[in-house]
């Protein structure tokens, strides 16, 4: 499974891997809601957060490239968001405020998803009367999306060796093809598992 | 869409996440009595699906490419009430492993993509299909239910940032929904010409209108309407007045306002919302209005009736 990166640093053994699930998620969730709440003029609170943090990296023997490699990734995605906030009076401030919270909140999240496995959380989640179908859909989607990513990079690649120039409009097609055919292989993949389920006693 | 954490203040993140709450357990309970034991590994592998979907890209314009979201397809294909799970259950997978989107945020992505995407998307679906009930009709009803569900979820995401104060409404509304009317269109044309696909492929998955009885479908879609009435009245109608005035403001302070009035470079059919000839300013921006979704209408219009000629071909 190649897309195994995204979380690959999730079944480590380190002190903060062997804290329980449910100490981690609470603590990532205070962390976040805090540095949405905490205004600008504590400063103080931001770089302690920022210190926490690393320390966290440092216990987890997580390495720091690997984490720095994430958050950059992850950066388009709040830059796209955070330039509408330059239009405005003193959004400059505005700026540098935005960017410092959403990376906190960022490096937060990226160090959750890999110190804590996902089926942790599920556990957490159930153990908090989640209603257990959308916990079983979240376990099956866990399962199952790197496969259908993998499946549907698949097909991009075969339609990439086949086509020379593609023009616009037979690239919307194409892209449409393969939306159309992964919805019809999932649907396959589903009732597969759906007799693999009973066989196996799920009622 | 997705909006990262620190972009939401905590009134923001708690109104949209009680709305929300609120649409994913109607969907929950609406599920626990009506889905069949067989269909539940299929709303995992439509999580799947769906977030393998929107890892695919088509070319919108000048360089820049949009991706699917994928509510109003899930939405047509599996009902409204698994539409909303199966989106909610994407975003929390794609905010507690892929950090894609925040956790405080979570409630207000719910809202826009899940709530609006899928079961909003699908209304304007039903509503649509009510008038068309042929497969002609289908088609329109995914193109338009596609493009109006993904337009208003832009504009409900930039009055949340407003309603922040992250962002001043001036400039989010026109970038958000500009760019997601570009969006938009992929999203309309590449839904209907997967659905396509896929009855093509597996005549039966696109044949079988998953829906409950007609009872419960109606009191669903008024309850999803009324929390999306709800969320539009508190995030977009406090803004909605003071539009447009950015541009504007700006013109009329620096003192090119009339020069501007005076030689349009290109005379616009609807300047500024606007019809000359009707008095009203109100009566004009709903007249306006119709003509835009007139305008949306014929363009899906014809792409079914496309569509429509090539499944009768291939069958």
């Amino acid at each position: 499974m190649k897309h195994d990166y995204i979380d690959r640093y999730a079944r480590l053994d380190s002190p903060v891997h062997r804290l329980p699930a449910a100490l981690k998620l609470a603590l990532a969730l205070a962390l976040v809601i805090s540095t949405v709440i905490v205004p600008m003029s504590a400063p103080l609170y931001f770089v302690a957060c920022a210190l926490f943090l690393v320390c966290v990296i440092f216990l987890g023997r997580l390495p720091l490239r690997f984490v720095a490699v994430r958050l950059l990734t992850l950066e388009p995605l709040v830059a796209g968001v955070a330039i509408l906030a330059l239009m405005q009076h003193d959004g400059l401030l505005m700026l540098i405020r935005i960017l410092v919270r959403s990376n906190l909140c960022l490096l937060a999240m990226v160090l959750l998803s890999n110190t804590t496995p996902f089926a942790g959380i599920l556990d957490v989640l159930r153990s908090l009367r989640v209603p257990s179908l959308l916990v079983t859909v979240l376990a099956l989607m866990y399962r199952y999306v790197f496969l259908l990513i993998d499946q549907s990079e698949r097909m991009s690649r075969a339609r990439a060796s086949r086509t020379f120039a593609p023009r616009r409009g037979s690239r919307w097609k194409t892209a449409a093809g393969i939306v159309g055919q992964l919805f019809v292989r999932s649907t396959e993949r589903a009732e597969r598992i759906y007799a693999a389920m009973t066989a196996r006693g799920w009622r | 869409m997705h909006i990262p954490d620190g972009f939401l203040d905590l009134k923001t993140a708690v109104a949209t996440g009680a709305l929300s709450a609120a649409a994913v357990g109607i969907s929950l309970r609406r599920l626990n009595g009506s889905l069949p034991r067989k269909k539940v590994p299929l709303m995992g592998l439509a999580g799947a699906f769906v977030f393998a979907a929107q890892m695919v890209n088509f070319p919108v314009a000048a360089g820049t490419s949009g991706h699917l979201m994928g509510g109003v397809l899930a939405a047509v294909l599996l009902g409204p009430a698994a539409g909303v799970v199966v989106i909610t259950s994407v975003l929390i997978v794609q905010c507690l492993l892929f950090a894609d989107g925040g956790i405080v945020a979570l409630g207000a992505n719910v809202f826009n993509m899940g709530v609006i995407g899928s079961a909003g998307g699908y209304a304007i679906y039903r509503g649509v299909r009510i008038l068309f009930r042929n497969q002609r009709g289908k088609y329109l009803a995914v193109v338009l239910a596609a493009w109006g569900s993904t337009v208003l979820a832009a504009a409900c995401c930039a009055g949340e940032l407003a309603w922040s104060g992250t962002v001043p409404w001036s400039s989010a509304f026109p970038a958000m929904t500009d760019v997601h009317m570009l969006i938009a269109v992929g999203e309309a044309v590449i839904s209907s010409l997967a659905l396509s696909a896929i009855g093509a492929a597996r005549p039966d998955i696109v044949a079988e209108e998953p829906r409950s009885a007609p009872v419960h479908e109606g009191r669903d879609l008024l309850l999803y309407g009324g929390l999306i009435t709800i969320g539009a009245v508190l995030f977009i109608s406090p803004f909605a007045s003071r539009w447009p005035d950015g541009l504007e403001a700006v013109a009329g302070r620096l003192g090119f306002g009339s020069a501007a009035l005076a030689r349009p470079l290109v005379s616009s059919p609807f300047e500024g919302y606007t019809i000359p000839g009707l008095g009203s300013p109100v009566a004009a921006t709903v007249v306006a209005g119709l003509a835009g979704t007139c305008i949306v209408f014929a363009g899906g219009f014809l792409l079914a009736g496309w569509l429509t000629r090539r499944s009768r071909n291939e069958a």
